[in-house]
Order: C-alpha cells, then structure tokens, then sequence
C-alpha cells in the first residue's frame, strides 16, 4: 500500500510546490517532519518500554486468560481461522488497552500479536484474513472514554467537556461495525490466505 | 464530570497495579519479567522511526505545498450538498492521515466556532470517534514487512467516513 501512496504524496506535493512557488514552505516541513518523526519515537520509546513491560508481566499472569476468556465470542467472530491461545491473548491484551483509552500500551500488544500471526501467515509479504481484520479493529478506535478530545475540550474553557462522550461511543461503535463488515466482505469475496 | 475525570485518572494506575499485585500473587520474577518485555520496547520503537519518517515527510509536504487546501476547496463544495459543514472539511481529510495535524485543525475549529457549538462538538466527537489511520496501517504492516496490504486501507477509511458521517448526524439529533 505505502509503496504506492508514499510516491503519489511526494510526487503530487513537490511537483505542485515547484510549480506554485511555494518551496520555501516545503523544505522548511521537510526538516520539521523528519525533527517530529525523531521527537515522537523518543516519547514513544519511554511509554513504549514500560507498556511492553508491564504486559509482559501481565502475559504471565492468569489474569489475561480471564480477560481472553470474556472476550472469546467477539474473537471468535471477528478471527475465525486464528486457533493459537497465544495470540488470542495477546488481541485481547491489545483490545482491553484499546478500549480503556491507553493507545501506547495498545501499541506495542498489538505489534506483538501481528509478529505471532506472521508467524502463521503463509504468504509472508501479504496480509493475512486475521491480520486485515485485526488492523481494522485498531484503526476503529473504541474507547471508553476520549481522554485526548476531552482534555482539549477543558483546556478551551468548555462549560461541559464530557458531553461529547455520549455521541462518540455511537460514532465509534457504529464505525466499528461498519469497519468489520467491510472487511468482512472484502476477506469474502478475496481469496486470502486463511490463517 | 467529577466521575469521567476519577476513572480517566485512575484508569492507568489500576490497571499496573493490578498486573504487579497478580504477578506478585503468582510468584513470578516479576522485576526480570518487566525487563524483558522493556527491552522488546525498545526494539518495536526502532524499527518504526523509518516508516514514521518517510510518512511524516510526504503528509508534512502535502500539507505545507498546499494540495491539501486545493483537495479541501475542491470537496467543500461537494460536501455542502450533503449537508456536511464546510468548517469540518479539513478535519475531514486530515483526520485519516496525520495524528498532530488533525488535533492542531479540530483545536483550531473548535477555538473559532466555540467549544461548545455544534460545529465544535461534531468536530471533538470526529476526534474521538476515529483514529489516524495511515498511521496505524504503515506501523502494524511494516513491523512485519508486509508488503502487500489487500484491502485493508479501504474498510479502514470506510470505518472512518462512517464515524466522521454518524458524529454530524448524532450531534445534530443531540443539539
């Protein structure tokens, strides 16, 4: 996919630069972006290394096969094809983190369970069904409470920030679903690899 | 409110306390079992700088060489016709591709329109409701050097105009 759009960002973007006179602007954000890309992983790599460990020892524990256990019926729907107990727990560690809104600790479950399910993928350079699904489910974003929008929202002198989190779990949840249908039938429809 | 902001807060230490207490519980080396996984930590942080580079680069360009406000004039009028206020436009296109961007815009709309307008509360809600897609697509693939992505990119955008559409409209029955 990025092979594909990445050129068509740089090509549309420096040609229309060039042509328009607008270079100073590019080569200050060329600078800038790759200043922010660097800013962000050194943020990342705190949060990041204390998420992976605090859910390494979580992993240990009985407690994530009881949270695997709660969420067998959704697993089961959403990954048909997956079987190892494994990454059941390590999708539902990153679901659990999802939904309460602790994206970084999100972040490093959910790449754990997508190297576990390349380990099963047969087609090494291309998506697995399971692998599709589970990145859909991430990118639908379903938490409980949008701590970040909330947070802007106080700090603009709102008179009720939390309003806002009625409308959002209807939005969320209803994109969810959208999300996992779609995929649903493109996996359908597409002969994907089915582990 | 009081409540919302007591379990935002609590959310995260709770939950390391109560993984720590279960460790403990089950007498796990719980130190060394905490430093393996730290150091898995710093691995995964490494080999996604590239991809947040190379992807921080082309948005940061799209943005700053002015397609973005082409692509935004050009749909607005579109979106009008369907009822989708103008102000959100850039939201709308931004949200999808670039995490910092869309929070600086929807801040932005929220500031000029007031928080606690319709436009501001579509605008916040959009924000909670979706997720930056691109990002979390180029990560999750790239950590295990996928290549070929099927249709993955479709239904995530298909997701995100859905919520972006079901946050108008709730707001709207809402307000």
């Amino acid at each position: 996919m990025l092979n594909i759009v990445w050129p068509i960002f740089i090509i549309i973007s420096f040609s229309f630069a060039i042509f328009s006179g607008n270079l100073e602007n590019l080569n200050n954000s060329i600078f800038e972006s790759t200043k922010e890309a660097v800013n962000l992983s050194i943020s990342l790599l705190g949060t990041l290394c204390l998420w992976s460990g605090i859910m390494e020892i979580a992993s240990k524990t009985t407690l994530t096969e009881k949270l695997t256990k709660l969420l067998k019926p959704i697993l089961k729907f959403l990954f048909p094809n997956l079987k190892n107990p494994k990454i059941h727990k390590e999708i539902s560690m990153n679901m659990i983190a999802n939904i309460l809104g602790l994206g970084n600790a999100a972040t490093p479950l959910g790449l754990k369970a997508m190297d576990s399910m390349q380990k099963e993928n047969k087609k090494k350079d291309t998506l697995s069904d399971s692998m599709m699904m589970f990145i859909v489910v991430n990118t639908a974003s379903i938490q409980i409470i949008p701590t970040t929008v909330i947070a802007i929202r106080n700090s603009l002198g709102s008179t009720s920030p939390t309003s806002i989190i009625f409308p959002t779990w209807v939005a969320t949840i209803i994109a969810a679903i959208f999300g996992i249908f779609v995929a649903k039938i493109l996996i359908k429809f597409t002969k994907g690899d089915k582990s | 409110m009081q409540i919302i902001n007591f379990i935002s807060i609590i959310a995260m230490p709770m939950i390391i306390l109560l993984i720590v207490i279960y460790g403990v519980g089950e007498k796990n080396k719980v130190f060394d079992t905490f430093l393996e996984g730290a150091r898995e930590g710093i691995k995964t942080t490494i080999s996604i700088l590239p991809t947040l580079i190379g992807l921080f680069v082309a948005i940061g360009a799209l943005r700053s060489s002015g397609v973005l406000d082409l692509i935004i004039n050009i749909a607005g009028p579109v979106l009008n016709i369907i009822n989708f206020p103008s102000e959100l436009m850039p939201l709308a296109v931004l949200r999808p591709i670039s995490g910092s961007g869309s929070i600086a815009v929807a801040t932005d709309i929220m500031k000029n329109c007031g928080v606690d307008s319709l436009i501001g509360k579509i605008a916040s809600t959009i924000m909670g409701s979706t997720e930056t897609t691109l990002y979390t697509i180029a990560v999750y693939t790239s950590c295990v050097k996928i290549k070929k992505t099927r249709y993955v990119l479709v239904a995530s955008l298909a997701a995100d105009i859905a919520g972006i559409v079901v946050s108008t409209v709730t707001c709207r029955i809402l307000s």
